[in-house]
């Protein structure tokens, strides 16, 4: 692999992404909508009950927009992740999937553009998202909106690549609503995204304790923490490893010809 | 196996040698060899779920043998990727996208084959005009028909110059007279471009006399050599009994 082809291969998957990603508009609309409904309804309704005291990486009471602005970002990352995931169940199923593979290239590197391609839209829905949250009212540190980019970026790595993980192991598109329901619900509400680890704590130790696992969880801190200017070392090796771990797992579930163990046998159809 | 005047010459453009594969305990493809020379169309007879399928997937490395081997134009087809550089495929099953433009896809394809933009500008034109789709580049695929679809995709296959084209039964689909064009024009392509071609099909009517031609029945070849030569081998009036005939030999 020469760094012309790679950087060509690498360039022709992300501007495919980006061409299908601006013909739906419906999809950058979702984006924002998703989490500015939360945003404005959710976090406004509780504003009064959930207020928080002083704690890192807050220097101050935060209200509890303030609060909420980074677990909706994952959010923004998570979907966007979910979305590639499904994109790639469609692609294989339209057999773009298989012309991706048969080129001239390692296939980690061609998994790799196809998730950085992903990651690189979930970052202008992520931007986009936080100059509208501003218009309404929830100013964060401007400087932080520099700081959080390299975090936004891993983070959507690694959100990315449990979505390639999923996209190798569900057959058909019908199944898709699944992940809606074991993955993106349980990863989202059982995490910090929407209330602080200490406040899981004081409702269930359980709770407390699945939140504290889950690495989505790691994921919001570590761009809490980043649109602050701060950084959060524990958090940081959680997504790290989860990156590499989740995309090592895709890169080894999507050999097709590993899909007709002998256990299953049967041909393609 | 039959083999009459079969294609066996050390620099071919493809090289098979033994190569097997499974569908957990159901064999798909038993210990397959044979050569593809450069210039020509050479035709993979088989019925429905012969292998064709299986062995093009190996042959494109989407697939991975625990026999054999493959080598294309002299580069062994393995962990490296230089080989699949040289080749071409039009997939049995639509490989477009079908909300991008025709020239879209084609430049799309050109970035994956590292194709410098100059070069794919060049070569997109010389492509499309050679399959009569110049007037249609700035049109989305969505828009096209089937016709249209598979003539793009077989400029797409052929847009870096490959050394060698797999065609998994690209006629599949489309009207007679689309299919009798489609045929003509890749076998010419074949005389004119040196371009060695694989063609698997199940029609008997797109093969033509002086073609070589490989029987697979059951995962199995079970006749090598020219169209011609072979039927004649066969004792039989026509292809269609000499395909009957092969496979009732090698059952």
């Amino acid at each position: 692999m020469n760094f012309s082809h790679a950087w060509s291969a690498y360039w022709g998957v992300a501007w495919r992404e980006m061409l299908r990603f601006f013909r739906q508009r419906e999809r950058f609309l979702a984006a924002l909508v998703r989490p500015l409904v939360w945003l404005v309804v959710f976090a406004a309704g509780f504003r009064a009950a959930l207020g928080l005291s002083i704690e890192e990486p807050y220097e101050t009471y935060t209200t509890y927009e303030i609060y909420i602005v980074p677990g909706l970002i994952g959010m923004v990352q998570l979907f966007n992740g979910m979305q590639s995931s499904l994109s790639m169940v469609y692609d294989r199923e339209m057999g773009s999937m298989r012309l991706l593979l048969t080129a001239p290239l390692p296939r980690w590197f061609l998994l790799l553009s196809k998730l950085s391609a992903g990651v690189f839209v979930s970052l202008l829905q992520v931007y986009a998202f936080l100059f509208i949250a501003r218009a309404f009212g929830v100013y964060l540190p401007l400087d932080g909106f520099v700081y959080v980019l390299p975090v936004l970026i891993l983070t959507g790595l690694m959100l990315g690549a449990l979505g390639l993980l999923l996209s190798s192991v569900i057959t058909q598109i019908e199944n898709f609503a699944g992940v809606m329901n074991f993955v993106i619900f349980p990863m989202f509400f059982l995490s910090t995204a929407l209330y602080p680890l200490w406040k899981m704590a004081e409702s269930s130790a359980l709770l407390e304790g699945i939140c504290a696992f889950n690495p989505f969880s790691h994921a919001v801190e570590l761009q809490r923490f980043a649109l602050y200017g701060k950084f959060n070392g524990p958090a940081l090796l959680v997504v790290g490893g989860c990156t590499v771990l989740f995309f090592l797992a895709a890169v080894w579930s999507f050999n097709p010809s590993r899909r007709f163990r002998p256990s299953r046998g049967g041909p393609p159809a | 196996m039959v083999a009459v005047a079969a294609v066996n010459d050390a620099t071919a453009a493809l090289a098979v040698d033994n190569l097997s594969f499974s569908y957990g305990n159901k064999p798909a493809l038993s210990n397959v060899s044979f050569n593809v020379r450069s210039g020509a169309a050479t035709m993979l007879l088989g019925l429905n779920g012969s292998g064709k399928t299986t062995l093009f997937s190996l042959l494109t490395r989407l697939f991975l043998s625990p026999t054999g081997s493959v080598t294309i134009d002299g580069v062994k087809l393995g962990a490296g990727n230089a080989a699949l550089r040289k080749v071409g495929i039009v997939f049995q099953q639509m490989t477009l996208d079908l909300d991008l433009t025709v020239e879209q896809n084609l430049r799309y394809f050109a970035a994956l084959q590292g194709m410098n933009r100059r070069d794919a500008e060049v070569r997109i034109t010389e492509e499309l005009t050679a399959l009569d789709l110049n007037d249609r580049r700035k049109d989305r695929v969505r828009t096209l028909n089937g016709g249209h679809r598979r003539r793009l995709e077989i400029a797409r296959a052929l847009l870096h110059q490959p050394r060698l084209l797999l065609l998994d039964e690209p006629t599949v689909g489309l009207d007679i007279e689309t299919r009798r064009t489609l045929v003509g024009q890749l076998h010419d392509r074949a005389g004119t471009d040196g371009v060695a071609i694989l063609w698997a099909t199940h029609l008997i009517d797109e093969i033509f006399e002086d073609d070589p031609l490989i029987i697979l029945h059951q995962g199995r070849i079970v006749a090598d050599g020219l169209t011609g030569t072979l039927v004649a081998s066969a004792g039989a009036p026509d292809l269609s009994a000499a395909f009957v005939h092969f496979r009732q030999a090698g059952a």
